[in-house]
């Protein structure tokens, strides 16, 4: 093949790579690339969606700093973040320990604990909020048999409940996900370590903290980031059962952003809020990465 | 030896490599493992049960059995809760979702794993940090460039969203399927006289369904599941999917218990059968796309 040829050859080959790639790039750019970056210049301005923007220097993140409404969000976007990297963490690595030394119906229990993950958010609270209604359900259901300590108590009206009862709600939903990654992961786990474990007379707690824990580690790291990450933006559970109700106990600031932005008009306010929020998350991203890599090293 | 019976021989070795146990020697594990199945299954059940009683009834038994297996909740609830067109808007968005992120994904990841595209690692990095963002760094500005563009309350304008939204994490699955294949392959149909696009869909294609089917998945899930981006993008209850009218209905109608059960067990019913059918495909697939959903 004579050279110029060639050369036309793979500027040709180039050109048929490239455009495979640009829908997506291009596609990618409209939705989350171009926001992205328009998102950082609206937290500088007064912006509501419609007329054109007036920049206000920092005035947005002198206000961001004020506002106790977004403190009480993020406070409670913490405890959900507390709440989700102990209980369901726990109930996943409990579950998948268990469910690796069993032989019989671990099959049937994996696919009992991932049902909940598969229902529809709107349903898991459809569920919930039935079972914890305190006329006609559990309360109700007790009352038949004389207990009658439920009676008054509204999970999910009550602030001294309402975040808690949230966050049980979606860790329902929630925990049977992980039980099946940790499983996944544990029976990576060279078999030939616990019979090693086993001759030298380990018991089952041994065998849990000195081989499985640190046999799943990168899973470990992997599902902390999930959790933190999606306990800090989580929306769907407060916005479907309490709307962020009552007075606030349980707002969280993704529920904030929309408000602000779409339903009070202050899109430059809630692109500030978003971009804060966004902020916070990336650190945690940095933070398990770091962890990571760290890891990888060891 | 037959395959069949080496396959059978292999089944038969597996549960030697694995830790024993068995009931007798592990009461603790299967007490606890019944504890935490029916923390899992039994609220399901309620939901289950409670479709099949009427209002009264389950003011009466709001936790038991029902008394009979009677079905009309489940008709009155299809036509009050207006779930034919939910479910029309529902396919409408799961199937425009799956093909748009096979198409532009697919593509993509051809390019990224096989062809001679400059910046492979640029893209790669881009696509890395892209999938990192969360929603909220983007949907303000999203939100008011849709109503600019007449996109917000379609539905076709909800499927862009979804399938830039299972891009990134598609690309890079499929490329780990796609530069597998042996290069050889489509050399050897490139001399056959195939173009680019023959290659794509008639060789790596059918080597490559797996990694499909896995992307499939994963976006049609999450479209029939999303709820932020359906009732912020979506106004008319019209054009509303059906787990975001169920949403609506519930609140509208939450006296009427027995038909919002009904309404809920039908929109769950299709997931849980799918999930029955492919489980290992279902949980590859959520696991690699690691969202805590």
């Amino acid at each position: 093949m004579p050279p110029r040829r060639r050369v036309r050859r793979r500027r040709n080959s180039r050109l048929v790579a490239i455009a495979f790639v640009l829908p997506a790039l291009a596609l990618n750019l409209l939705v989350i690339g171009g926001p992205t970056v328009s998102s950082i210049g609206y937290s500088f301005t007064d912006w509501n969606g419609i007329t054109t923007p007036e920049f206000v220097g920092l005035e947005n993140w002198r206000r961001l700093v004020g506002d106790e409404a977004f403190w009480n969000a993020i406070g409670n976007n913490f405890v959900y973040l507390l709440i989700f990297l102990t209980v369901p963490m726990a109930m996943g690595l409990v579950g998948a320990f268990m469910l690796s030394r069993i032989r019989r119906g671990a099959a049937l229990f994996r696919v009992l604990y991932f049902i909940p993950y598969l229902l529809v958010s709107v349903i898991t609270a459809q569920i919930w909020r039935n079972i914890l209604d305190p006329e006609f359900g559990l309360a109700s259901a007790l009352n038949d048999v004389g207990i009658h300590w439920l009676d008054e108590v509204y999970f999910f009206a009550d602030g001294r409940f309402a975040l808690y009862s949230v966050a049980f709600v979606d860790n329902w939903h929630f925990w049977g996900f992980l039980v099946v990654l940790f499983l996944a992961a544990m029976q990576g786990i060279d078999a030939g370590q616990y019979e090693a474990a086993r001759i030298d007379g380990a018991n089952a707690w041994q065998e849990f903290w000195h081989i499985v824990l640190p046999g799943i580690r990168p899973t470990l790291t992997f599902a902390l980031t999930i959790v933190a990450i999606g306990s800090l933006l989580v929306y769907d559970y407060p916005f479907i059962l309490t709307g962020g109700g009552p007075a606030g106990a349980t707002d969280v600031a993704s529920l904030m952003v929309n408000r602000t932005a779409f339903l009070a008009r202050d899109a430059g306010y809630g692109s500030a809020i978003a971009l804060a929020l966004s902020v916070l998350s990336a650190i945690f991203l940095v933070l398990f990465g770091f962890l990571r890599r760290r890891e990888e090293e060891v | 030896m037959s395959i069949l019976a080496t396959v059978r021989d292999r089944r038969r070795e597996r549960p030697v490599n694995r830790p024993p146990g068995g009931l007798g020697r592990t009461p603790v594990s299967y007490s606890v493992l019944v504890v935490l199945g029916l923390f899992a299954i039994l609220p399901v059940l309620v939901l289950v049960f409670n479709s099949f009683k009427s209002s009264l009834e389950i003011g009466a038994n709001p936790l038991g059995l029902p008394a009979t297996l009677d079905l009309s909740n489940f008709a009155a609830a299809w036509r009050r809760g207006n779930m034919a067109r939910g479910f029309a808007n529902t396919a409408f968005l799961v199937a425009g979702t799956i093909l748009g992120t096979w198409l532009v994904a697919g593509a993509a990841a051809y390019s990224l794993a096989r062809l001679n595209l400059p910046g492979k690692r640029k893209i790669e990095t881009y696509l890395f940090v892209v999938i990192s963002l969360p929603v909220q760094m983007f949907i303000v500005p999203l939100f008011f460039l849709w109503v600019k563009l007449g996109l917000i309350n379609t539905l076709v304008g909800l499927v862009v969203i979804y399938v830039a939204l299972n891009t990134p994490f598609s690309v890079l699955l499929l490329r780990t399927f796609l530069v597998g294949i042996p290069k050889e392959l489509d050399e050897a149909a490139r001399l056959d006289g195939a173009n680019e696009w023959q290659v794509a869909t008639r060789v790596i294609l059918p080597l490559s369904w797996p990694g499909f089917m896995t992307v499939g998945l994963v976006s049609g899930l999450g479209a029939y599941s999303e709820l932020l981006f359906a009732v912020t993008f979506l106004i008319d209850v019209e054009k509303m999917p059906v787990a975001t009218s169920f949403f609506q209905f519930s609140q509208g109608y939450s006296q009427l218990y027995n038909l919002v059960n009904a309404a809920g067990v039908i929109i769950v019913l299709p997931l849980i059968v799918l999930f029955l059918l492919m489980q290992r495909r279902f949980i590859a697939g959520l696991a690699a796309s690691g969202s805590k959903g």
